[in-house]
């Protein structure tokens, strides 16, 4: 965390992702304290912890949708919101209304809205971009269809290809994973590795610790502290996990058992 | 003696068509513009599940003009309006505030904003009496036969027609114009308030522009169907128009078309039955709204009724 001498760098070769002494608060109660970290480019990094340890806060807080009590975050060495162009962002799933009244392309061309601008409606080239897109995560023939007529693997890839249409260098993922079946699981983590193989960096919330190990290159481990953040092979310890769980025995057998079958 | 006049197909269908378009008609025409404006904006407040606000700033009405009254002293259309709006933007800005700076949720806050202004408002007619020469009634309920009589609006020798027809055609216009420009904008700050803060739209300024959009067409319509049943014309047309389609387009044209069926309905209705015109105009909407909920192809009750039967 000490390589970037933060400010000082061209925008060039700053870190996708900055975040200095970031606390936020909820009612005075602090929910997220004094993250401090630097994400390397081109990672697929994972950010697994407790249920309330902070994971959807810290994301909303470096999206700045949440207030900060203090801290900064910084993409690209700017602040957040001059990079919001090259910033993606999934929220969770369950965050929208899904009987609301437009189609799958609809959804997947509001990713380009940031760059259309006002008084503007989607061109010919947004819309092929939208249908490529949708291509990508295998939902091109539901392109038409209502948004109320999806499963729930369905709406987390109508979600992923608007991310895709966002053509961003940075995306953070809030579970998109949650509620989808294994075979969507998979080619949604094969697209998330086609975009880091891009040299895109990818920060998600991921809340099933044994496969964590092997989809992310990196992982950060939070309980409303960093726990540890580094490559996944040197942070997935027993040691750092028990650190992040805490005493919850079920967890920690998993835990327990995702190690084991690692040595073996 | 008799409380509905004899029913006659001359009167009731042929008349307001022929002798009497200039004033049933206008009332019609009248009704019509009122419910396809706030159909535009309340089809907005259905989707972001906002439809109380309809209420709310249609309350704070009252009290707008009663302080607009006290400070003037004037019963102009001018000094009225301006305080009706003023009134209406500020109900707005303190369900807000209770909202931001409080744990009392949104539900809550706005049914504490309006009754308490509407409340204020009472009090202020109540207390004022002598000074304030106010027709509550009026302003609750609309004059709409007063309107076909009011001295029209001149451009040259061109006659526009009464003051509130132009007025509200001139919003019905200006509401389209804003769709048209900002239907992207609106559309992704109701569906995902989360993206497109992080697209870098300004969440909040839109929000408060639709506040503002909501203020105009209540204003501009209390005077001709009152504070209180414009609340119906705010949210029957949107309403209606979502049982029968699941785009969005379509639901603003279909709820435009429910505001022609409406003013149509109510105008026969109340010529039928001798009754308040904007009544009937309601009625007649929620009627239609029935019929949707009935009958629509793909979310109505028969329908659905008849296809299980089918199925068993």
């Amino acid at each position: 965390m000490t390589q970037a001498g933060a400010g000082s760098d061209p925008a060039g070769s700053a870190p996708p992702l900055e975040i200095h002494d970031l606390t936020v608060a909820y009612r005075n109660k602090p929910v997220l304290w004094g993250v401090d970290l630097a994400a390397p480019a081109g990672r697929l990094i994972g950010i697994v912890g407790p249920n309330g340890a902070g994971k959807s806060t810290l994301i909303k807080a470096c999206m700045g949708l949440l207030p900060c009590a203090s801290g900064w975050v910084k993409a690209f060495g700017r602040p957040v919101p001059e990079s919001l162009g090259r910033i993606g962002y999934v929220p969770q799933r369950e965050s929208v209304d899904w009987d609301f009244p437009v189609s799958v392309m609809d959804v997947v061309l509001m990713g380009r809205y940031g760059r259309i601008g006002l008084f503007r409606r989607p061109s010919a080239e947004d819309r092929r971009i939208a249908r490529d897109c949708l291509d990508q995560v295998q939902m091109l023939p539901f392109a038409d269809r209502q948004i109320s007529n999806l499963s729930g693997g369905q709406q987390q890839r109508v979600f992923l290809a608007r991310a895709l249409a966002q053509e961003s260098d940075l995306y953070f993922m809030d579970e998109p994973f949650a509620g989808v079946d294994a075979a969507t699981e998979a080619s949604i983590i094969a697209i998330l590795q086609g975009l880091r193989d891009r040299g895109k960096t990818l920060l998600v919330v991921h809340h099933d610790l044994p496969t964590a190990r092997d989809y992310f290159d990196w992982l950060l481990l939070l309980n409303l502290r960093v726990v540890a953040f580094g490559p996944t092979a040197e942070v997935f310890t027993p040691e750092l996990l028990q650190k992040t769980y805490g005493g919850r025995l079920t967890l920690l057998s998993e835990v327990a058992e995702a190690v084991q079958a690692k040595a073996r | 003696m008799t409380l509905v006049p004899d029913f006659s197909v001359q009167r009731v269908f042929v008349e307001p068509w022929t002798t009497e378009i200039g004033t049933h008609g206008m009332m019609a025409l009248v009704t019509f513009l009122v419910g396809a404006t706030c159909g535009l904006v309340g089809n907005f407040l259905i989707l972001r599940r906002m439809a109380l606000m309809g209420d709310a700033v249609s309350h704070s009405v009252l009290p707008g003009i009663a302080v607009a009254f006290l400070w003037t002293g004037s019963r102009g259309i001018g000094a009225m309006v301006l305080g009706a709006f003023v009134a209406a933007f500020a109900t707005h800005l303190l369900i807000e505030a209770i909202t931001r700076h409080s744990r009392v949720r949104p539900d809550a806050a706005i049914g504490i904003a309006f009754s308490t202004l509407f409340a204020l408002g009472v009090v202020l007619v109540a207390v004022f009496a002598d000074r304030v020469d106010l027709d509550q009634d009026c302003v609750l309920n609309g004059d709409l036969p007063m309107i076909p009589l009011e001295p029209p609006v001149r451009l040259g020798s061109l006659s526009l027609g009464p003051p509130p027809l132009v007025r509200l055609a001139g919003l019905m216009a200006a509401s389209v114009l804003l769709l048209v420009l900002f239907y992207k904008e609106l559309m992704l700050t109701s569906f995902d308030p989360g993206l497109a803060a992080g697209l870098g739209l300004p969440v909040r300024a839109v929000h408060h522009g639709l506040m503002l959009w909501l203020a105009l067409s209540v204003v501009a319509s209390f005077e001709a169907v009152g504070a209180i049943l414009v609340i119906a014309l705010l949210i029957l047309p949107g309403a209606t128009a979502a049982l029968l389609t699941e785009r969005m387009v379509p639901r603003l044209v279909l709820g435009t078309v429910h505001a022609a069926l409406s003013a149509v309905g109510g105008m026969h209705l109340s010529v039928a039955l001798d009754c308040s015109p904007a009544g009937a105009a309601v009625v007649a909407g929620a009627v239609w709204f029935t019929a949707a909920w009935l009958f629509s192809p793909t979310a109505g009750l028969v329908p659905r009724w008849w296809r299980a039967w089918r199925a068993t």
